[in-house]
């Protein structure tokens, strides 16, 4: 069991409630860059203490938004892939059908991997509909092209003897011969992000990593996509290391306090729904099927707890988000218990994605958030525990 | 041909496209726009008093078969190639409304040989503004009800409840979204090969703008006509970007009167 601290690196200053959309089209003059140093010093201090206590890291990126002020995964991806010691830097991830140029990736990658010393698990994802306004390329025929930018990507990284050329349907390259060769052999660990069973059962195929996020009870189900998928490919069952969660941690030494970082965290489910109507909606994105529902009636995106109840993921209470594993609230007890209930109940994790920082958070709660579980609550993860309720 | 009956499957260049045939005598290819056919059907009618229409779903759009590999309105030109021999179409006016007219602009830099006339409404596909500045309303980052508000001198001729529509017409918008995201997201609604080619339209060519166009300004139309060797600008009264949808009756007699003005010999060339 091993957890990942994660920030998305947020400008609240920018969340003014008269800005009805905090992606695509929020100017940048609402951005102060002395603040946004600040900021970025701040989360780069925060993933190096992760570090230092034993939590792995996860960075992810956004573009031409308030709500994850990280571009370029890279960036941040270099510098602590130089700065820290031993932890394993989880880029989830690389929005790969968005990008031009795939071996440019690779080259990112390979680097990243090198000076950390072979610690880079590469997460490559879809992105999510709203990132599509922002691509030169539309979302019409996006997987297929995901695919052939993540076949390129993991054949430059394991060529090495001398150039190959890529005459693909999306891309077309001459002399790939990408250096410096990978730290981990043949390349570093892959991970996707998936919700579709047919998704999902791609990347069952291959034995990545599956991330889910803020996936609550409905995990389970998607989960056992994936272990239907091995089960058909006459496979053994997936270990738990073959899935990841992402939920949000408010954690203190009491609940009062677990409770108001709560509500300061829950500021980003509120403010990341916050999209201009055309931007949420890319043609291409969703099949013809579910366009033709979205055109009739816009829905909103809603989750289940245990006991079947719908829970809005952007605006439900405290208390229901918890109830529905998206957050984690509480003393380092109260956390210990939810998440392992909710790991029995999903039939195991490998890895968690711990969204640690969020919102209007300072940087002394986060310390103390990343202290506390990395202290009192990994530790108690980690022991082994009956044996969880295994997937039919 | 009996008015009520809808549009009929037909095989063009291996794929399944549905295509709208009304009237009797001299053909004329009507090219719908990318919000499809629906609003096109009076225009049609009215010209099919006169002439023969033929209105095909483009590859892609409503219920007419994307081919494998298609993904440009140069290929898209190429299909029409394709279906105008295969149609054996002669001496033809070939009318194309919006992104419609971008692909009647493309067949018409391609070929004279079937060609009578070329009508543009409201046509789309060529650049010529400046280049931090799309020329054209982006419909993908404009909510559906303000691009509605511009696209149209009144809305209500498109305009429709969405609840009550049956599953097949919602299927068919859906499908003109994404297709139009194929065909048109970036460079947004052009080719940038185009507008060095409007000079090989050799056809005579009338351009009709609406004069409340708020998605492609009557000043774009103006560079897209002065483009053309031997084209004409109207402009059509009280119509925004679809004039064919709010004035048909006044389009389609410039249509006819303009398909029929000049009856071209075979092989006559200016």
């Amino acid at each position: 069991m091993r957890i990942y601290h994660f920030s998305e690196q947020p400008c609240p200053d920018a969340w003014a409630p008269e800005h009805k959309s905090l992606r695509v089209i929020l100017p940048s003059r609402n951005c102060d860059p002395r603040v946004m140093a600040e900021n970025y010093h701040h989360r780069l201090d925060e993933w190096m203490l992760a570090d230092e206590l034993g939590l792995d890291i996860m960075i992810n990126e956004h573009h031409a938004t308030a709500t994850c002020c990280c571009p370029v995964a890279a960036v941040p991806l270099a510098i602590l892939a130089r700065q820290t010691k031993r932890a394993r830097l989880l880029t989830l991830g690389y929005p790969i059908a968005n990008r031009l140029d795939p071996v440019r990736v690779a080259e990112e990658f390979a680097m990243i991997d090198v000076i950390s010393r072979g610690r880079l698990e590469m997460g490559l994802v879809r992105g999510v509909p709203y990132e599509v306004p922002l691509s030169v390329r539309s979302a019409v025929g996006q997987m297929d092209r995901f695919w052939e930018a993540h076949d390129l990507i993991i054949k430059a990284m394991t060529s090495i003897d001398g150039p190959f050329d890529w005459q693909g349907e999306h891309f077309q390259y001459r002399n790939v011969n990408v250096w410096p060769r990978v730290y981990q052999q043949p390349h570093p660990p892959v991970w996707i992000t998936g919700r579709s069973p047919q998704n999902i059962r791609e990347i069952a195929e291959r034995g990545y990593v599956l991330g889910t996020f803020l996936s609550g009870f409905q995990t389970r189900e998607l989960f056992d996509h994936y272990r239907k998928a091995c089960a058909d490919l006459g496979r053994p069952a997936p270990a738990p290391d073959r899935f990841s969660y992402l939920g949000i941690v408010a954690i203190a030494q009491d609940r009062k306090e677990a409770m108001r970082r709560a509500e300061v965290m829950v500021g980003y489910l509120r403010s990341s729904g916050r999209v201009a109507e055309p931007f949420g909606t890319p043609p291409g994105y969703f099949s013809v099927k579910d366009a033709a529902r979205m055109i009739k009636a816009r829905g909103k995106r809603t989750t289940t707890t245990r006991d079947g109840k719908a829970v809005d993921t952007h605006h439900g209470a405290i208390e229901d988000l918890v109830k529905a594993g998206i957050m984690f609230v509480g003393t380092p007890d109260d956390v210990y218990q939810q998440l392992s209930e909710f790991i029995d109940s999903i039939g195991g994790l490998g890895h968690f994605l711990m969204m640690g920082h969020a919102g209007h958070m300072t940087h002394e709660e986060a310390v103390d958030q990343i202290t506390l579980v990395a202290k009192e609550v990994l530790p108690r993860l980690q022991k082994p525990r009956p044996a969880t309720k295994q997937a039919a | 041909m009996d008015s009520a009956e809808g549009p009929a499957t037909e095989k063009i260049a291996g794929a399944n496209i549905e295509i709208l045939r009304r009237g009797k005598g001299r053909p004329v290819l009507f090219l719908h726009p990318h919000i499809g056919l629906h609003g096109s059907e009076r225009f049609i009618e009215l010209l099919a008093r006169e002439v023969q229409v033929i209105a095909p779903s483009h590859p892609g759009f409503g219920h007419s078969e994307l081919p494998k590999g298609m993904s440009t309105v140069d290929d898209m030109s190429y299909f029409y190639l394709d279906l105008i021999e295969s149609l054996d179409l002669r001496d033809l006016v070939v009318v194309g409304a919006s992104f419609g007219g971008w692909i009647a602009a493309e067949i018409a830099t391609k070929t004279h040989e079937r060609l009578s006339r070329l009508v543009l409404i409201g046509a789309v596909g060529a650049k010529f503004g400046e280049r931090d500045k799309s020329d054209l309303l982006d419909i993908f980052a404009t909510p559906r009800s303000r691009w509605e508000e511009l696209s149209f001198r009144d809305p209500s001729v498109w305009l429709r409840d969405y609840e009550s529509l049956p599953e097949e017409e919602l299927t068919a918008m859906a499908r003109n979204r994404e297709a139009t995201a194929l065909f048109a997201w970036n460079p947004y609604m052009y080719n940038p090969k185009l507008r060095a080619r409007l000079h090989r339209i050799r056809v005579p060519a009338l351009v009709l703008w609406g004069a409340h166009d708020g998605f492609a300004p009557i000043t774009y139309g103006r560079d897209y006509c002065a483009a053309i060797p031997d084209a004409k600008f109207e402009e059509i009264a009280e119509a925004g970007h679809f004039p064919h949808m709010e004035q048909p009756e006044a389009v389609a007699r410039r249509v006819i009167e303009f398909g029929s003005s000049r009856p071209r010999r075979r092989g006559d060339m200016r």
